[in-house]
């Protein structure tokens, strides 16, 4: 679908789907995959550089800059202090002013520190940043962050790395409903289904990692989940049918053929045809 | 003089320059940045500032991550 653009900020996107560079078997893997999702921006974390093995190739060196926006993530950060310096480390680093913000409360959960999340936030869009928050399903948070000034929000859709799928898809979607910037549904997306589902919801972009590069064939679930986020898009764009309980047959009920004793089977539903409408 | 790089405490010569010390430690100027006791030390800065003794140094890289 052409001209359906991601926007954040200032920034533009050809692809919803924003993809991770952890835990791929091998770099090499991790560069297809990119490829075969379509995505246009990919995560990266940032640490010390390993003082004993300065050399060699990092991953940047996988990375085509002219193809894809790198946002550089505070993963692994436990306070606003630490996210804020590790934001403005990557901000000289690597010359962008996007940011995933993202401030853990614990190390089992992944849940993000909703209260250092807010600081940190703050902080870094009075720096100039351009901040996307990783946040629980909130959509108090979810609030609360739009007003501080984040160019977009990232609930959780389950936790990091669990591939659950969409564990709440009614905050999902109240969050969207009430949200000004664009919803970008962060971990816990599994599989294509997953990815479907979120975008159905009405959220605007996907961003996972662990469901693609821990699938058997990641390059072949890229694919895959680009296509799910491409169908999730388009089916909520294209407004679905209503549910409801009893079936509505999709052929014709009148000018059906009949054989004997056939008569009384039919109509017992509550598709009768109206009145008037010839039988058999 | 003593500072610490990377959460290990160094001796590192006198009169060292930001510049200075990534040379001594084999790394890269490109593909890293550097923070000196929690301020991000711009590039160009790098053979102008000097380490002091007691300096917390962090320089850091991109990695893969989600």
């Amino acid at each position: 679908m052409t001209g359906d653009r991601l926007r954040i900020g200032a920034h533009e996107f050809g692809s919803r789907l924003i993809l991770g560079t952890g835990k791929y078997p091998s770099p090499e893997v991790m560069r297809d995959a990119h490829a075969a999702s379509g995505t246009a921006m990919v995560t990266v974390a940032i640490r010390r550089i390993n003082l004993d093995n300065a050399d060699g190739k990092t991953l940047l060196d996988y990375i085509d800059r002219e193809r894809y926006t790198i946002l550089p993530n505070t993963a692994g950060c436990y306070n606003a202090k630490e996210a804020v310096l590790t934001a403005q480390l990557a901000r000289e680093l690597l010359e962008t002013d996007l940011i995933k913000l993202e401030v853990i409360g614990d190390t089992e959960t992944l849940h993000p520190d909703t209260r250092e999340t807010l600081v940190a936030a703050e902080q870094l869009i009075g720096e100039g940043f351009t901040v996307l928050p990783y946040i629980g399903d909130d959509p108090i948070a979810c609030r609360q962050l739009e007003e501080l000034g984040c160019a977009a929000v990232m609930p959780l859709a389950a936790p990091i790395g669990s591939g659950l799928g969409v564990c709440n898809p009614y905050s999902i979607r109240i969050i969207k409903e009430r949200a000004g910037v664009p919803v970008i549904v962060d971990a816990g997306v599994g599989t294509a289904s997953d990815a479907a589902i979120a975008m159905e919801l009405g959220v605007d972009a996907l961003l996972m990692n662990t469901g693609i590069a821990r699938a058997r064939d990641p390059v072949l679930m890229a694919d895959a989940m680009k296509h799910a986020v491409i169908a999730g898009r388009e089916a909520h764009l294209a407004g679905r049918m209503e549910k409801r309980l009893y079936a509505a047959a999709s052929s014709p009920l009148h000018d059906l053929i009949s054989t004997s004793g056939s008569e009384a089977l039919r109509f017992s539903g509550t598709d009768r045809p109206a009145p008037g409408v010839p039988k058999g | 003089m003593k500072a610490t790089v990377n959460g290990h405490l160094r001796d590192l010569p006198e009169e060292l320059t930001i510049g200075a010390l990534l040379e001594l430690l084999g790394s890269e100027r490109n593909g890293i940045a550097v923070a000196r006791n929690d301020r991000v030390v711009r590039r160009a800065e790098y053979d102008r500032q000097r380490v002091r003794d007691g300096d917390r140094l962090e320089i850091i890289e991109a990695v893969a991550g989600g």
